[in-house]
């Protein structure tokens, strides 16, 4: 046989479409709201990349809902990984979080919830920057398999899926379209 | 982009990709000395020695902070007061330091190519932190990324850097750098302190500060360096100043306003620069200083966290 092309992930499924993306936000939108109780002392810290683009719609939908204005801030946690040198050149794109934590209400927001440990080294760099009253969890997919006692406080879409399959979370600022899809390592 | 290297030593190996990757890990990590905490775990449990063999105060502590500062473990091993003022030789040292187990090496020496040695001896990572008249690659990094961040580009910039280029590793590290990014080099100083093989590195040469200044974007004046030079050089420090040394009233008459004032330190004051000056606005030396500790940060992450480094 002659040796096979790199991987290319096929599509297998989609899970969500444009409208049922937004109507995942919006549904979280609220019930972040319902939760704290309006949005005083709130602030939405969303993980590197596609968890950024999610805290701020979830910040623009809230604008829409009660008025109130959340600050997002980006939080790059490759400094904090516990599998650094097992992941290749580290890509180091920053943290900035242009305001205190400090007494915040922090909604960490990430695209998918996988593993557990992008999250554990989320709230370890967190923390690092200042104490915040509380954290919770936002995630648009949950696929399961944790690794860590880690549950989201809110949820997109309960996914399950198995290891060998991934899923990608396309976002308009990036890939031009709103959509989730399973996809699938060939060969 | 990846980083395959094992080892930092030169300018003049990266090619412009390396380079970029480690000015931007640099500038995203700049942010970390604005924390109420300046600790990332980053490197927990990796060991970082600071081999000096030379004087440093700047580049040493720098290492130091920036190994601290990602949590890892860091040595002071300087020549006076170890087993090489007992007569232990370079590599002898090198190969008992290598015993203990260290991840990166941070060497400094008053030897060319000191660097390369021990890279060549020891299967950790080894940074150069100055080699002789060779190179200082960090201090060209952290220079790349203080002018990035003042002037917003670095291609197409003009640099005229000025002084004791013969004995300096600060300038031969940044015109490798400089020319790979696409900025223009002029190099400016008395006859006897341009080195003869400075055309091939495809600079320009002045013999005249006033001309050399004209226009140019940055001007990275250099430290006269007596204690490598054999005598004969210069007439007099008084002369060298007169001719050579950078006043306000020489900025006014030739330099652009907006230029930028470099130097790598430490600044004979009053030589190379007038205090006005290196005090002065278009001053970014203290800039410079603070961008060290990100640029060492970013090497050293690069080198002990990437998986390719460690093979």
């Amino acid at each position: 046989m002659s040796p096979s092309p790199p991987a290319r992930p096929r599509e297998k499924a989609q899970v969500l479409d444009e409208a049922a993306f937004d109507r995942a936000l919006t549904r979280i939108a609220h019930e972040i709201l319902e939760k704290n109780d309006g949005a005083k002392e709130l602030a939405f810290v969303g993980l590197r990349t596609r968890g950024v683009d999610i805290a701020r719609r979830l910040a623009e939908k809230i604008v829409r809902i009660d008025g109130s204005t959340v600050p997002v801030g980006t939080l790059d946690i490759t400094l904090y990984r516990d599998d650094l040198d097992l992941r290749g050149t580290p890509v180091i794109r920053g943290t900035e979080i242009p305001f205190s934590i400090k007494g915040k209400t922090v909604v960490l927001v990430d695209d998918v919830l996988f593993t557990g440990r992008t999250v554990r080294a989320a709230l370890d760099a967190l923390i690092d920057l200042g104490r915040p009253r509380s954290i919770q969890l936002a995630t648009l997919i949950d696929r399961g398999h944790r690794e860590l006692p880690i549950r989201p406080d809110y949820v997109g879409k309960n996914l399950p899926t198995s290891r060998k399959e991934s899923v990608a979370v396309r976002m308009k600022e990036h890939d031009g379209e709103d959509r989730v899809v399973i996809v699938e390592e060939e060969g | 982009m990846a980083w395959t290297r094992k080892d930092l030593l030169t300018m003049r190996d990266l090619d412009a990709a390396e380079i970029t990757l480690l000015v931007d890990s640099a500038a995203s990590l700049e942010e970390i000395a604005s924390r109420e905490i300046k600790k990332v775990p980053a490197l927990r449990g990796k060991t970082i020695v600071n081999l000096f063999y030379e004087n440093s105060t700047r580049t040493r502590t720098s290492f130091e902070i920036a190994g601290k500062w990602l949590s890892a473990d860091v040595i002071n091993f300087s020549a006076s007061g170890s087993s090489a003022a007992k007569g232990e030789s370079f590599l002898d040292t090198a190969k008992n330091i290598e015993a203990m187990s260290p991840d990166v090496v941070v060497v400094r020496h008053s030897s060319s190519g000191a660097s390369e040695i021990l890279a060549r001896a020891m299967r950790c990572s080894i940074v150069n932190a100055g080699d002789g008249c060779h190179e200082h690659p960090t201090q060209a990094l952290l220079d790349l990324l203080t002018i990035r961040e003042r002037k917003g580009h670095l291609e197409g910039l003009q640099v005229a850097i000025v002084g004791d280029i013969a004995h300096s590793r600060v300038a031969r590290s940044n015109i490798h750098a400089m020319r790979k990014l696409g900025m223009t080099v002029t190099v400016a100083g008395p006859p006897t302190l341009i080195p003869p093989f400075v055309g091939e590195l495809g600079v320009k040469v002045s013999h005249r500060l006033e001309d050399a200044i004209r226009d140019v974007d940055v001007i990275m004046m250099l430290r006269l360096q007596q204690e490598r030079m054999t005598g004969g050089l210069i007439p007099s420090l008084r002369e060298y100043s007169r001719y050579w040394g950078l006043t306000l009233d020489k900025l006014a008459a030739h330099a652009r306003p907006d230029v930028l004032i470099m130097h790598p330190g430490p600044v004979n004051r009053g030589v190379e620069l007038s205090p006005e000056v290196a005090d002065g606005p278009y001053s970014v030396i203290l800039d410079q200083v603070a961008k060290g500790v990100a640029v060492r940060m970013a090497v050293l992450v690069l080198l002990a966290g990437s998986k390719a480094a460690q093979a």
